[in-house]
């Protein structure tokens, strides 16, 4: 690399990095103070990016309401449930859809459906009207079946699998490997960072949804956490059931800072925990899934 | 023989993604006939009488329509010109920087809200941007008014058009940093030797080579158009800004779920449907014909 450094210049270059990263993240630091802040001071705006009144308040009556922590554990077991899935049907749909058709005639019709899904939908009413007639309307299926086969997850996969020497492949059939055998110990051991980039995807993807738990769960004991967050904290806020536009203003005015902002952090500890282990994958995932021979 | 059995296996593999996409994405498709009917709920898609096209005129005839289609177009435009520009600038900055940890730091970072839900991101905005919240005590500080950001026609769209840039800005860089790594250094070097300073280097060298990448992504965007966000809309809207906000994503989510007007919903989502994927052929058409671009 060429070095001509200038050092009013790289001050300038240092300084607005800085300073984007800062408002990237000030809005979440703010969060994270108000739900450490007094209602009082919250309410009269004294709360940027440190706790006004340090106490524990909002945090106490979070830990009593147990409809949160309903919420929380049907979250999980989306998550974990749905992930899984994700992981088992894009797996073994990419490995056959990596070959070319000359080895596997077919494959372009899969491809062609695939496709096709991904382009287009039904869209919303249908798609209700159809889980609503197989019964699974407040049942955890709903929210992971609907949402089972990950077009784009699949689509990087395939890259990546096709990138893979087709030598291995032969090696092991000549050892009389099959092809479940070869998916299982050439495919995957070889694909570990563009496997963790899909499975972040789908982990997040399952955590943040909340609409599919928002039509289906007709139960409030069946919500996910988002859809919780998005009726308590949101919803409570939008009142799309008033009119009166003063009314509106009012309520605005009115709401619990502090309580909410300490659900809406709590609700986002789990993607910030996550998110350093397989941040250093997605990227190199993502560019490699990308690259095609 | 062995290359039977290979097939066999492939199929076998292919199984039962096959059959969960036939159950939650062929099957849903032959709801669509609801937007042809007047649909009551209790006869079932198949019972229901037949209206023809009644639900599409009386879609094109309703008062809202024109709003809906109007506030779409324009937000989700609005949304593509910055989540084009904004990353893009964003990248050229970033690669000027050449402390690699501040670099990955600074990624880290910025790349952080895409992972967070419109719920969560809501839930902070409608924090941030209420009266006594953060921005409008910035606004007061100036000597300013505090301004109802979620509940003024005015500022809503701008609240639409910033909060989308801050979740995504961040996420869409990678695609340029990819590109820029893929720049042949000896390409500065000569330009260094003849005399190029780093201003030169950059309008004469990183730029003209990131265009090509610029163009794919602006011609696959074309296929937004018709996306103006419908979660992040929901979460934020009110009866006050429809007239600025409504969009038809949340319009047939209100007629269709909440009032019960399957056959107007269904013709409206369809009608969304059917354009959003001839513009998606398009665009694919085009990124293949220009940039050799596939993805798959």
């Amino acid at each position: 690399m060429v070095r001509d450094r200038n050092l009013a210049v790289d001050i300038i270059i240092y300084g607005v990095l800085t300073l984007i990263a800062i408002l990237c993240v000030a809005p979440i630091l703010n969060t994270l103070a108000l739900s450490f802040s007094s209602r009082i001071a919250a309410v009269s705006g004294k709360v940027f990016f440190l706790p006004v009144d340090f106490n524990l308040a909002s945090y106490r009556e979070v830990l009593k309401d147990h409809a949160f922590f309903r919420a929380f554990g049907v979250s999980v077991e989306r998550v974990v449930l749905g992930a899984a899935i994700n992981f088992i049907i894009s797996v073994l749909m990419a490995y056959p859809l990596s070959k070319s058709r000359r080895i596997f005639p077919g494959r372009n019709i899969y491809m062609w459906l695939l496709i096709f899904t991904m382009l287009f939908q039904g869209g919303l009413i249908p798609l209700y009207m159809t889980i609503n007639t197989y019964g699974l309307l407040d049942s955890i299926w709903a929210l992971v079946l609907p949402t089972a086969v990950p077009v784009f997850n699949i689509i990087l996969l395939v890259n990546f699998f096709k990138g893979i020497p087709k030598e291995l492949e032969e090696a092991a059939s000549i050892d009389g490997a099959g092809p479940w055998k070869i998916l299982f110990y050439v495919y995957i051991p070889t694909s570990v960072p563009v496997l963790a980039t899909i499975t972040l995807f789908s982990v997040v993807f399952h955590w943040d949804s909340f609409f599919d738990g928002m039509i289906y769960m007709q139960h409030p004991e069946n919500w996910p956490l988002q859809t919780y967050i998005q009726q308590v904290v949101v919803n409570a806020n939008q009142m799309n059931n008033v009119t009166d536009p003063s009314e509106i203003k009012r309520l605005m005015a009115v709401s619990n800072q502090t309580l909410n902002a300490a659900k809406v952090f709590l609700s986002m500890i789990p993607i910030l925990v996550f998110y350093p282990f397989l941040q250093r994958y997605f990227v190199s995932g993502i560019v490699l899934g990308s690259v095609k021979e | 023989m062995k290359n039977k059995k290979f097939i066999y296996n492939y199929h076998l593999m292919l199984f039962p993604g096959v059959i969960l996409l036939i159950l939650f994405q062929i099957i849903p498709m032959f709801g669509i006939s609801i937007a042809f009917e007047d649909f009551i709920p209790t006869k079932g898609i198949l019972h229901s009488p037949w209206v023809g096209w009644d639900n599409f005129k009386y879609m094109f005839n309703m008062p809202d329509s024109y709003q809906i289609f109007v506030n779409t177009i324009v937000i989700a435009v609005m949304k593509i010109v910055a989540g084009l520009i904004v990353p893009f600038v964003f990248a050229l900055i970033l690669n000027e920087a050449l402390n690699r940890k501040f670099k990955r730091t600074v990624q880290t970072i910025v790349y952080l809200p895409h992972f967070l839900s419109w719920v969560i991101l809501s839930g902070i905005l409608i924090n941030m941007l209420s009266v006594n919240g953060i921005v409008n005590a910035v606004v007061q500080a100036f000597g300013g008014d505090p301004i109802m950001f979620l509940a003024s026609n005015h500022w809503f769209r701008l609240v639409l058009v910033t909060s989308d840039v801050w979740k995504e800005f961040g996420f869409n860089t990678i695609i340029y940093l990819a590109a820029l790594t893929s720049i042949n250094t000896s390409l500065y070097e000569a330009a260094a030797i003849d005399g190029a300073g780093r201003w030169k280097r950059l309008t004469k060298i990183t730029i003209p080579l990131l265009i090509p990448t610029a163009v794919l992504l602006t011609t696959l965007s074309l296929a937004n158009v018709l996306n103006a966000g419908f979660e992040q809309i929901l979460n934020l809207y009110n009866p006050i800004v429809y007239q600025t906000g409504d969009v038809i994503d949340t319009y047939v989510y209100r007629a269709g779920l909440l009032q019960a007007q399957f056959g107007l919903a269904t013709a409206l989502g369809l009608l969304k449907s059917v354009i959003s994927f001839i513009l998606i052929a398009i665009s694919y058409r085009l990124a293949y014909r220009f940039a050799n671009y596939r993805i798959f």
